[in-house]
């Protein structure tokens, strides 16, 4: 058992021990702040796949930011901790969440082992900033700006919507 | 085993440094506040009788009061959360430190020692994305009291740190768009070109617009005056850090000096050249005139290092001098100029800059 090993069972616990928190906390802030654990490991792992513009991404972006609002936003409704479970949403989530993992195993069995071990290691440059640039830029140019114009259209229509109500 | 040292040698000199400025700051802004309010300040703290050393006696007095004090929580609040708060401010303001250059090389025999804790690939961006979390401490040090000012004070602080955070990352990519890196160290090592031979290229000659969007919410960031509205001491009792006494409170005072040293930092590494000394090269003194004054090795690192330093400490002056000199800003004034401001200007600093490297091939 090698060192990377150790850390990514480490990583690993950690990530599945505050996703559940994120679930079984009565406390919405509770919630969230096991969420912004769980996008952190997840960031700390991305860091050991050698890809740290990712990993520095995925915490700028969804820890530093996009949890904020979140927290923001409870903050401010403040909603009951002690609010009693609505069983008919957990049976809808349950059902979202057993249809995924059923397709992940769909996914996974016919390709056997081939999943576990992935293409081969990358190099110490793969996930640099630089690399991620030139693939976004070139490669993938047209989904990149596909994805952009969505998010303007979100926007756009937040504000629409929020103009109505007023 | 010898590279561990040297590693650990580092990170516990850049601690040493930003505790220690933190709280040297923290005595500077009291006896500054006092010298522009024409008042004596702090000068009652005396070691053993002996009151002639200001600096050093309010740096001890501070934390042994802080640290002997009550440590209050309220009833109603959430214990550990309170706990939590205080080291999530500080953890941020800490580590951001770890990517800024506070010198060149130190050549030491056939060992050649990067002055700089961790050099990464995108430690700009590390440094924003660790920025980024200072806010959890407010944010949840303010609900865990369980105090409505305190709660007010946290709301203002997560939206106003949220809209900072986009101007202050969109100013500073003109820069990285000139010297073509994400390394800190390689910004600082590009300013120390010099333009038609005299003019040192330094982030402010070349950006002058950055560093004004970039200075201004960097101070809304570090949540001083005028953008200290999560404290708010006229209309929030003391904001996000009501219910904290002790040594949490001695905490959160730290982390707001500790980033504001941080900031200070930033500055000087983005604008003002970092470790450079206009002229000085490896091996001494190279004027424009044409004359040459050669320095020992040693000497030109000794110079560098206090280069950085003065330079961080005449900002952290610059930040205490903004915040005895204006007032408060209005909520909505802070978000009219964090999003009617400062985003379109940097938006058009950028798309200008980039214009100007395209047409010119910079």
């Amino acid at each position: 058992m090698n060192a990377e090993l150790i850390t990514f069972y480490i990583l690993a616990t950690l990530l599945i021990v505050s996703s559940l928190s994120v679930i079984f906390q009565r406390n919405p802030i509770y919630s969230a702040l096991s969420l912004v654990a769980a996008l952190f490991f997840v960031a700390v792992l991305f860091l050991t796949l050698q890809a740290p513009m990712l990993a520095i991404l995925q915490i700028l972006i969804y820890a530093g930011a996009i949890m904020v609002i979140f927290l923001f936003v409870i903050m401010l409704l403040n909603p009951d901790a002690r609010e009693p479970r609505r069983f008919l949403w957990w049976g809808f989530g349950s059902l979202a969440a057993g249809i995924l993992a059923l397709e992940l195993i769909a996914l996974v069995i016919p390709r056997g082992a081939k999943v576990w071990s992935g293409g081969g290691a990358v190099g110490p440059d793969f996930g640099s900033p630089k690399k991620l640039a030139e693939s976004l830029f070139t490669d993938f140019m047209l989904p990149f700006e596909v994805a952009s114009v969505l998010l303007l259209v979100a926007l756009i229509g937040i504000v629409v919507l929020a103009k109505r109500e007023a | 085993m010898v590279d561990l040292m040297i590693i650990g040698a580092k990170v516990a000199l850049v601690l040493f440094m930003v505790l220690n400025l933190a709280g040297i700051m923290g005595w500077v802004e009291r006896k500054g506040s006092a010298l522009i309010q024409d008042r004596i300040g702090a000068n009652r703290a005396s070691v053993f009788g002996f009151a002639g050393l200001g600096l050093v006696n309010t740096l001890l007095a501070d934390p042994i009061k802080f640290l002997t004090k009550e440590d209050f929580i309220p009833p109603r609040g959430d214990r550990l959360l309170h706990t939590l708060a205080p080291c999530l401010a500080l953890f941020p303001a800490l580590v951001t430190f770890a990517v800024i250059p506070f010198g060149d090389v130190l050549i030491i025999g056939e060992r050649t020692i990067n002055l700089q804790v961790a050099n990464i690939n995108v430690g700009i961006l590390y440094l924003f994305a660790f920025g980024s979390l200072g806010v959890y401490g407010i944010v949840i040090g303010a609900w865990a009291s369980n105090n409505k000012f305190s709660l007010l004070g946290g709301i203002r602080g997560s939206a106003q740190m949220i809209s900072y955070e986009i101007p202050l990352g969109l100013s500073i990519m003109g820069i990285l768009m000139i010297y073509q890196t994400l390394e800190p160290q390689q910004i600082v090592r590009g300013q120390g070109a010099l333009l038609w031979g005299w003019l040192p290229a330094w982030g402010i000659v070349l950006q002058p617009v950055a560093f004004f969007l970039f200075f201004t919410a960097a101070v809304a960031e570090a949540k001083r005056i005028p953008f200290d509205l999560p404290e708010g001491e006229s209309e929030l009792a003391a904001g996000f850090h009501t219910e904290y006494s002790g040594g949490k409170f001695l905490m959160f005072f730290t982390a707001e000096f500790a980033e504001m040293v941080t900031a200070a930092a930033l500055i000087t590494t983005l604008f003002f050249g970092g470790w450079q000394v206009p002229y000085l090269m490896g091996d001494g003194f190279h004027f424009p005139w044409g004359s040459t004054l050669p320095l020992p090795h040693l000497t030109v690192v000794v110079l560098q290092v206090a280069a950085f330093i003065t330079k961080v400490f005449f900002f952290s002056w610059l930040f205490i001098l903004l915040r005895w000199t204006v007032p408060r800003f209005r909520y909505d004034q802070v978000m009219r100029l964090g999003w009617k401001m400062l985003l379109p200007l940097s938006l058009v600093n950028l798309v200008v800059t980039a214009v100007v490297i395209v047409v010119w091939d910079f």
